[in-house]
């Protein structure tokens, strides 16, 4: 009997180190399908998938192709077997076109002829509803061009099984859609389609099937249409999840930054912001949303003076003895908390900006408080009891608080941030993709830290990326789309459709 | 039939200190061991009298152990120089012009002041304007780099050419005598003004506590600076990120500046402990290659500069032992660097077993049933 299975994983286990990424995990992939790969950061999905595309070598186990067992030593052996993932960091050279990117480390049993080549990726486009240009260059691509030409990669070398490693992290909803429909096209064609996810709305939009890890250990499938997001969320958690964020009313908001013809040009002359006048009010969340790049990480950068910017920032302290408020253009972050700015900001890049990779918690609460106390050397103690606050509140998983928090999982890296910004009594809280990479745990943690800071009069902005969320948990949503506002709306009253859209039309010059 | 595993794979692992201590000796003894079997085969002499004869080059007697001490503490000292710099990431290999011109200075004071004023003030002076001359020569990479950004591991290293030029000039000023090319011991007139004298006895040359001493001070200071100070609090986080750095309202620019005086500086004194307290003369070969040997020191230390005092003595007493074997075997120098290579080799080599573990085919089933 030909197997109805493309793939059957059994027993596979992986370790690194101390830690166990997969625990005898037991997977079937069915031809024809799409299976959702479900689990929290750190449940081994993509440690798994990885195996199958031969990243990494199982430490025991067995795979099936068909009915064969197979052993997949190299992405080689993945590719010769039809298996194909598309990974969450692109692996494109930027300098090569799409073409060149496309039959890059293929053995050239024949001469290859540019234009062969061109007509069999315009074949694969139009069966599928792609859109490529073969001679277009990578680094002239968006993302999603990028993805796209990863997926035409994979389909070009003859892949049976596409594995698709959290692909709408970086999409609009719109091209979200887009690749749901392309899915399920290759879904129509036979082939079988594994979307690894951690957003329950895109499974139950698109999958057939939800296979569900935890903590490496394989917890169980269903078929999409007898289950529901909750149901789906405590299998992921191993616990019932309370799956709504709370939203307070703002009361007694008070204007705290005014922002005022912002604009910034980036070394290479582009200009990245382009004339920004907004408010951010103390006792209320300000969301900002917007495609990757279109200005977000510049202007929280602005803000906290990190960038030469022009224009105007205005700063009005709570007491009110600001009067016409404080300037805060020209000021670089040192001038800006002397002033008495009580200026948080939770970078995106968590270990790159926010936080010194390789020094513990205690070490790292200091990053901005250091100058305080004896002339030459630091005052140690109050950084080391605010470490361990913060790691008994938020519950930190750490060794000890002198462990570098390079060594830590992303969450706790993001809690130790958080907890350092927050315990600062801000009056103004910016956060950049606060939530990204973190477990459901962790984010609602998140989001309760935000709302409390509300509560407490902080002007607090969101930088965000997932849509439900910012239309959930935000007073505000101010739109970027290349740099500009392209409106700010009300989270209650605004929709999904209506934020993705101002996200990717710049609306025309309106008479104001 | 089962499909075969790949043969060796590479794992990652955290070691223990004791483990990677014991890898460590591990690697030393089996340096030994290869280092044996070479001089079998190829020198055909007993490899055990070799290993004693390169103990008696580098410790055979007390004047023997002195120079190895001493030349150890020159070199701990340019690298405690380079730690401060490359703690920052800020790849200083410029610490032969540092020494070099700071050898210079303390010459400059020997020949134009030895005699003329009083001994304390000399030696004050010497150590000052050593100093000086390192930090300068430090100072001006790090000057571009914070104006500029210019790549800060090309203009160290061309810094040193310029010192070395400048070496050479000052070498055919102060020939003597006349025609020899070299400057010669100074002071000229052979009263030993400006030298390091003993701290145990009367005399010159017959120990160096005083180098010992100050090279052990800089270290002490050197460690706590580095460790405890909030300068270098900020050096680390230059070091780790310049984006944290900047978010975290420290100057990078200034950073740069401070720390390389400060490594200049420390390199500058080195030159001054190479003419006072070891060779009395300058040339273009005071620094002897030293400044980039101390990179290994730093980096074999992880820029601990208490580490350091072993991997310079291990280097130097490495070097010792080799010219003794050479001239007790009649080896050229070759053959017995090449026994200082392979257990430099092996113990750089080890710091792969002390991060990695390798899986071989069938042993990882085995550990699981």
């Amino acid at each position: 009997m030909e197997a109805e299975n493309a793939v059957r994983i059994v027993n596979i286990s992986k370790t690194f180190g101390s830690i166990v990424a997969n625990d005898k995990v037991c997977l079937d992939i069915k031809r024809g399908e799409i299976l959702a790969l479900l689990g929290e950061n750190g449940s081994g999905k993509t440690t798994l998938m990885n195996m199958l595309s031969g990243i990494y070598f199982p430490d025991e186990g067995q795979i099936f192709i068909g009915d064969k067992e197979v052993s997949i030593r190299s992405p080689k052996d993945a590719y010769d077997l039809r298996i194909g993932m598309i990974h969450q960091h692109f692996k494109l050279v930027d300098v090569f076109t799409a073409a060149e990117n496309i039959v890059l480390g293929l053995e050239d049993r024949e001469r290859l002829s540019r234009k062969a080549i061109a007509a069999r990726v315009q074949q694969i486009c139009e069966h599928y509803g792609f859109d490529v240009d073969p001679n277009q260059k990578v680094y002239n691509m968006s993302v999603s061009q990028k993805q796209t030409l990863e997926i035409v990669q994979v389909l070009y070398r003859g892949a049976d099984i596409l594995i698709l490693d959290e692909p709408t992290a970086v999409l609009t909803p719109q091209e979200t859609e887009k690749l749901f429909t392309v899915m399920r096209n290759m879904k129509a064609d036979g082939k079988s389609v594994v979307i690894i996810t951690h957003k329950l709305h895109e499974v139950m939009e698109v999958s057939d099937r939800v296979a569900v890890l935890r903590k490496g250990k394989y917890i169980g499938e269903v078929a999409t249409k007898d289950t529901n997001p909750q149901a789906l969320t405590d299998m992921m958690v191993g616990r019932a999840v309370a799956l709504n964020i709370e939203r307070p009313e703002p009361k007694d908001t008070v204007e705290r930054l005014r922002i005022e013809n912002l604009s910034l040009t980036s070394k290479d002359g582009v200009q990245v912001l382009k004339d920004l006048s907004f408010s951010a009010m103390g006792g209320e969340i300000l969301g900002i949303a917007g495609i990757s790049g279109s200005g977000q990480k510049e202007l929280l950068e602005a803000i906290a003076g990190l960038q030469d910017v022009t224009g105007s920032i205005k700063y009005f302290p709570p007491d009110g003895n600001g009067g016409a408020g404080v300037e805060l253009v020209g000021k670089h972050p040192l001038q800006i908390s002397r002033m008495g700015v009580a200026l948080s900001f939770v970078p995106e890049d968590r270990l790159g900006m926010g936080l010194v990779a390789s020094m513990g918690t205690a070490d790292n609460m200091m990053l901005k408080t250091y100058r305080d106390g004896h002339r030459l050397f630091p005052d140690r103690k109050p950084p080391n009891r605010l470490a361990k606050e913060v790691v008994e509140e938020l519950e930190v998983m750490t060794p000890s608080i002198n462990t570098p928090v390079r060594k830590l999982s992303g969450g706790n890296v993001q809690k130790v941030l958080v907890g350092r910004e927050i315990s600062a009594n801000p009056t103004v809280l910016m956060t950049a993709y606060a939530v990204r990479g973190l477990d459901i745990n962790t984010s609602y943690t998140i989001y309760r830290l935000l709302n409390e800071q509300k509560k407490a009069g902080v002007a607090v902005i969101y930088v965000g990326e997932d849509l439900d969320v910012l239309l959930e948990l935000c007073d505000r949503i101010l739109v970027l789309c290349d740099g500009q506002i392209n409106g700010i709306v009300d989270g209650r009253s605004t929709s999904k459709e209506e934020v993705g859209l101002l996200m990717t039309h710049l609306r025309k010059e309106e008479s104001e | 039939m089962s499909p075969k595993e790949p043969f060796v794979r590479i794992t990652r692992r955290e070691s223990p200190f004791t483990r990677a201590l014991l890898i460590r000796i591990a690697a030393f003894v089996l340096a030994l061991i290869v280092s044996a079997l070479i001089i079998v085969a190829i020198i055909k002499v007993n490899p055990v009298k070799v290993y004693g004869s390169m103990l008696d080059g580098a410790f055979g007697s007390k004047k023997r152990s002195w120079i190895t001490i001493r030349d150890a503490m020159t070199l701990l000292c340019i690298a405690v120089a380079l730690a401060p710099a490359f703690k920052m990431r800020f790849w200083n290999i410029g610490a032969e012009g540092q020494i070099l011109v700071g050898g210079l200075a303390t010459s400059a004071c020997i020949i134009c002041l030895g005699g003329s004023v009083s001994l304390p003030l000399l030696f004050l002076l010497m150590i000052v304007t050593s100093l000086l001359a390192g930090a300068v020569w430090g100072l001006i990479p790090a000057l571009f780099k914070a104006r500029w950004n210019t790549n800060e591991t090309l203009f160290t290293l061309m810094m040193n050419y310029v010192a070395i030029q400048l070496t050479s000039y000052f070498v055919a000023k102060w020939e003597h005598p006349y025609g020899s090319n070299t400057v010669g011991i100074i002071p000229w007139d052979n009263s030993k003004v400006g030298w390091l004298p003993n701290m145990f006895s009367h005399g010159f040359n017959t120990d160096y506590g005083w180098n010992v001493l100050i090279v052990l001070a800089v270290t002490v200071l050197m460690f706590i600076y580095l460790k405890y100070s909030k300068q270098g609090y900020e050096i680390a986080v230059v070091g780790e990120s310049e984006n944290t750095a900047r978010y975290a309202g420290i100057s990078v620019p200034k950073v740069y500046i401070r720390t390389m005086l400060i490594s200049g500086a420390v390199a500058g004194l080195a030159g001054f402990i190479a003419v006072s307290g070891a060779s009395h003369t300058i040339s273009t070969s005071t620094a002897g290659g030293r400044g980039f040997t101390a990179i290994i020191v730093a980096w074999l230390a992880k820029f601990n500069t208490f580490t350091m005092i072993v991997m310079s003595f291990l280097l130097v007493a490495l070097e010792k032992g080799a010219a003794q074997i050479a001239s007790d075997y009649g080896f050229n120098d070759y053959a017995s660097e090449m026994v200082t290579g392979i257990i430099l080799f092996f113990i750089l080599g080890s710091e792969f077993f002390i991060n990695y573990r390798l899986v071989f085919r069938g042993s990882a089933r085995k550990e699981a049933e």
